[in-house]
């Protein structure tokens, strides 16, 4: 079921029960397994988990730019102001991205074309969707990448990837990505390659240009420190299928699901006590070919108990705005609810 | 930018010399000489007459003496003087010249064009019966001898469906206008710059299907399609532009190959180039001429590599100009 967790008003993205299968040869692998997800125009939802768990290959398929093959959509809607994104013709599609919905990836260095001077590519997105001159193009190339905060934008525009810094491409990444005024923007591991203190200023940016336009913004992140400064709320991934979903503050002080627990529990932070040790996950995340019966998470649980090894848990709304996937979870709170009601 | 054409122009020199140095000396290991040759047609056995000859050529002095004068002499931009076509070699090279141009330049276009274009269409279609149908056609142009593939074509296009000249490069006896002279000659020239031309696109099909392939999978060809640019857009602009460089270099490379190949695509067609004149010299051992083709031959490959790494800095701002 959807959550009706959302905070504002409709939303501008819905997808649900998206299925996006692997065809491989060891067989037809599901590597998004059902996600159902919202985000309203202004809102940052981020969708956080480690490698392989499916979000960024969601980010691709509400773009439409899954690699086929492998990857496919094979069911579910990815509703889009009214539209079904996942119907509608390759054609059409082009329309909407980088015009409606834009997108920035994980290592700014090799998404930028290395033998085109980066302004030509900006321009070449903002005439892609608008029937401007190449003039004036030109001149809102040097205000969008002014607006980047890249400072020396006119003379910047002639320069080629290799002449900027990281922090410095994914800044025009994200002029490109915001060059047409989109609804929505998917921010896949924006900060991932960067230095730490780039990836405050890419952070900072991006909120700004966010609290500016009024854009929707899915961050898909591994790193807890990202989700905490930017995130409304949180999605919280594990092979291929949305575990926990919470409002960000409620997620940080009582996470349910107990892989996201041990996620928390595995975050460096500046509060935690000098000497004591971060805790991992222990084991490994299951292959996609070889999923248990049940949850996905009980080889690695602390409280895996009978239940959680013979069914799969579904999403279920434990608390006001929030769900989990979890038996422990639910177990906990009907245990704290009858110790209330006692 | 000045200094790098400069210093590349530069680098010629000493090629140019170890060129003269290598040719002589395999043309003097080789039997039989001008000398010999003029001596025998003309029929002159008077051993007086025959002494004041090698003196009047100075072929009586050491070879290294030879090597000497003649590298003197081409330092003086003076390729010496062929009594065969009793004019000098330098007049009588720029006079066929030009033909092995029009030939080569020809056959380069017909390589890029078909052989880029395979090479997109199969990397477009990869795995498909279109991609295979490409493949195997490279393999075959690759193959087969071009001077075969020039026979083949003549008796196709030229003796049954007599669509084409058999060979020559104009059409003898017609007075016309400019216009009409342009055309007879690319008439002329289809078949050889086809023959010469296929099995270099067999070679830029193959490289550029894989590069193709290869570039189709870098992270910012997924940037310009999420911003939502046409595939055919995504194509050309930004996998094709990139695709291109090694391409590039391949054909800096096969430059050399192709003026040797057009000695043979020249006498399959009898087309009047240096090709059939290198032939014919080495034929009748006019040595001046001979060497006189290579250096040209050699120098005129050195511009064109030359050329081709400048073309390299403008496609690949990552090279700096240095």
């Amino acid at each position: 079921m959807i959550m009706g967790s959302t905070a504002g008003p409709t939303p501008i993205l819905s997808i649900e029960n998206l299925q996006v299968s692997l065809f491989t040869r060891r067989g037809v692998l599901p590597a998004v397994d059902g996600l159902s997800l919202t985000v309203s125009a202004g809102e940052t939802l981020a969708i956080v988990g480690e490698s392989g768990c499916g979000k960024s290959l969601t980010a691709l398929a509400i773009m439409r730019l899954l690699p086929n093959p492998p990857a496919k959509i094979v069911g579910g809607a990815v509703r889009f102001m009214g539209r079904d994104l996942a119907a509608l013709s390759e054609r059409e599609m082009q329309r909407v991205r980088g015009k409606d919905i834009s997108m920035i990836f994980q290592d700014p260095m090799t998404s930028l074309n290395p033998v085109v001077a980066v302004g030509d590519q900006l321009i070449e997105a903002i005439r892609r969707h608008n029937e401007v001159s190449r003039h004036e193009a030109r001149d809102r190339a040097v205000e969008l990448l002014r607006r980047v905060r890249i400072p020396d934008a006119e003379r910047r525009l002639n320069d080629y990837p290799h002449q900027m810094s990281g922090g410095m491409s994914q800044r025009v990444m994200i002029a490109m990505a915001i060059a047409c005024g989109p609804k929505l923007l998917i921010a896949d591991e924006p900060t991932t390659a960067l230095d730490v203190t780039i990836q405050a200023q890419i952070i900072e940016l991006m909120k700004e240009l966010q609290s500016s336009s009024d854009m929707g913004l899915i961050i898909i992140t591994h790193d807890l420190g990202v989700v905490a400064e930017v995130a409304d709320r949180v999605a919280v991934m594990y092979a291929g299928r949305k575990v926990e979903e919470a409002p960000v503050e409620a997620l940080f002080e009582r996470p349910l699901h107990r892989y996201t627990r041990g996620l928390l529990g595995a975050t460096p932070s500046a509060q935690r006590r000098r000497g004591s040790r971060l805790v991992e996950i222990t084991g490994n995340v299951p292959a996609l070919s070889d999923l248990p019966q049940g949850c996905a998470f009980q080889n690695r649980c602390p409280d895996v108990f009978d239940r959680c090894r013979a069914e799969r848990p579904q999403l279920a709304s434990l608390l006001p705005h929030r769900s989990a996937a979890c038996f422990a979870a639910e177990k906990e709170l009907s245990r704290d609810a009858a110790a209330i009601g006692a | 930018m000045r200094r790098i054409i400069i210093r590349r122009l530069v680098q010629i020199i000493p090629l140019i010399f170890a060129v003269i140095v290598m040719n002589f000396v395999l043309i003097h290991l080789a039997p039989g000489s001008l000398f010999d040759v003029m001596t025998s047609e003309q029929q002159i056995t008077d051993p007086a007459m025959l002494d004041q000859l090698r003196h009047t050529y100075g072929v009586d002095q050491p070879v290294t003496v030879q090597l000497a004068k003649y590298i003197w002499s081409v330092m003086r931009l003076d390729l010496g003087y062929s009594y065969r076509q009793n004019a000098p070699v330098f007049d009588v090279i720029m006079q066929q010249l030009p033909a092995t141009l029009i030939l080569m330049l020809a056959a380069i276009g017909i390589a890029l064009l078909v052989g880029v274009t395979a090479g997109v269409m199969a990397s477009i279609k990869v795995n498909t019966i279109w991609d295979n149908l490409i493949s195997l056609g490279a393999v075959f142009f690759f193959a087969a001898p071009s001077f075969w593939l020039g026979i083949m074509m003549t008796v196709m296009f030229a003796v049954k469906l007599g669509w084409f000249p058999v060979g020559g490069m104009r059409t003898i006896g017609v007075d016309e206008s400019a216009i009409g002279a342009v055309l007879d000659v690319m008439h002329h020239l289809v078949l050889p710059a086809t023959a010469l031309g296929l099995f270099y696109a067999a070679t830029f099909a193959r490289v550029m299907r894989a590069s193709m392939l290869e570039v189709a999978r870098l992270d910012f060809v997924r940037t310009a399609r999420a911003k939502g640019l046409s595939g055919g857009r995504v194509v050309l602009a930004h996998v094709m532009r990139n695709a291109m460089l090694p391409i590039v270099t391949l054909l800096g490379l096969q430059l050399g190959t192709m003026l040797g190949g057009s000695v043979v695509i020249e006498a399959v067609f009898s087309w009047p180039g240096i090709g059939s004149l290198l032939f014919d010299s080495v034929m009748s051992r006019n040595f001046p001429m001979v060497l006189g083709v290579l250096i040209l031959g050699s120098l005129l490959v050195a511009v064109c590599n030359a050329t081709v790494d400048l073309l390299y800095l403008r496609l690949d701002p990552r090279i700096k100009a240095r």
